[in-house]
């Protein structure tokens, strides 16, 4: 197996050394290893997708493809309810654009770090862009340098990436399988599976002290997400989102002014005795 | 539905969930953020994770807010957020969450 060259302009590559092969293989495996977590609590949803899509009546080559190449699972499970509803296909291609539209947040966070990759590997990345993968990369970037990020991050991400993929296929596989044994495996509560894995990821965000503005977006962006709850396709879900980060960064800029204002009057005091 | 819309479906789903999440990677090196936005940015992740929770965690499947300890979800999402915030390991969150879960309702169908 070859890995395609990270850097577009011979160039840019020159400060570090690139990657020899096998950190390039360790990068991508640590990164299919530390997606471990998710993956358990993807298990029961792709499963539950399986089944429902099945007592939705489409075809194996549909489901399978709904999995394989939208690969999202939000998206998915919301088409198979429309379906059952009996909407029409562009509907649910719109609908499916709503619910993606939070990746667009994801790929803001990452887009600068991944300025001197191909098109190849942006590509590549982009395809892969879940929910699940981008939480355990932001997980790793809080805790890595800079210089991990530049060498590794691609590899790491891509490695979680196809962990991700190949479980959530698999998944939808033995869903599909599993709802003709089970039927009623839908109403056994599985779904709380990916609820823990996302409640689970919050927690790192709760270390710093609680007035914190992360704590203010967090509480804003809770409370927001029950009032807007009428709104149809998860656009509550955007818009508590929004709230909150405007909420937290409002916070976080009166903090910063506040602290170069005492500063400054330290500073001009410090030059006045 | 038929064959073809299967197959239109698919497709459609893909170009669009695609298309936005690669649509900023695509201008990856001429995208510029300011210091401002990248702060912004640092609120993204607890932001959207939130918002997916809550209402996971409160809603029935009847589309009610079920704000009570009858509420198996809501009582082991909370435990979950405890367990990640003592044990600070997402693997112990995620179990211990889920089979605290399957125990309540256990014990509420009783």
């Amino acid at each position: 197996m070859t890995m395609p060259e990270l850097s577009r302009s011979p160039g840019a590559m020159e400060e570090q050394q690139p990657l020899g092969r096998n950190l390039k293989i360790a990068a991508m495996l640590e990164g299919a290893k530390l997606t471990f977590p998710v993956i358990l609590g993807a298990i029961p949803f792709g499963v539950i997708f399986g089944t429902l899509a099945d007592q939705a009546g489409l075809s194996f080559w549909a489901i399978m493809g709904l999995s394989v190449f939208v690969y999202g699972g939000a998206s998915q499970i919301v088409a198979i309810g429309l379906i059952t509803a009996g909407a029409s296909v562009p509907v649910i291609i719109l609908t499916t654009f709503v619910v993606n539209l939070r990746h667009i947040l994801y790929a803001a966070a990452l887009v600068e770090r991944f300025k001197n990759l191909s098109h190849r590997w942006r590509i590549a990345l982009a395809f892969f862009l879940t929910d699940e993968t981008y939480a355990t990369v932001n997980d790793q970037l809080m805790k890595r340098s800079d210089d991990w990020a530049k060498r590794e991050l691609p590899y790491f991400q891509l490695g979680s990436s196809l962990a991700m993929y190949s479980n959530w296929s698999l998944c939808t596989f033995l869903g599909l399988t599993l709802g003709q044994l089970f039927p009623d495996i839908a109403s056994w509560g599985l779904d709380f599976a990916m609820v823990a894995t996302f409640t689970a990821m919050i927690p790192p965000y709760l270390t710093r002290k609680p007035s914190s503005p992360v704590w203010a977006c967090i509480i804003t962006s809770g409370v927001i997400a029950i009032v807007a709850l009428d709104f149809p396709n998860k656009l509550g879900l955007m818009i508590a989102a929004i709230s909150g980060i405007a909420v937290g960064f409002t916070l976080l800029k009166i903090r910063q002014r506040m602290d170069g204002s005492l500063h400054q009057r330290q500073q001009s005091r410090k030059e006045e005795s | 539905m038929t064959a073809l819309e299967e197959i239109l479906m698919v497709l459609g789903m893909t170009l669009v969930t695609f298309g936005v999440r690669y649509a900023l990677f695509a201008r990856a090196d001429r995208v510029r953020f300011s210091t401002s936005i990248k702060d912004a940015l640092g609120f993204i992740p607890p932001a959207v994770l939130t918002a997916i929770v809550v209402p996971a965690l409160l809603i029935s499947k009847e589309g009610q807010i079920n704000f009570s300890y009858d509420n198996p979800y809501l009582i082991a999402g909370i435990l979950t957020l405890l367990l990640g915030l003592w044990r600070k390991d997402l693997l112990t969150a995620i179990a211990g969450g889920m089979a605290f879960f399957f125990a309540l309702r256990w014990l509420l169908t009783l």
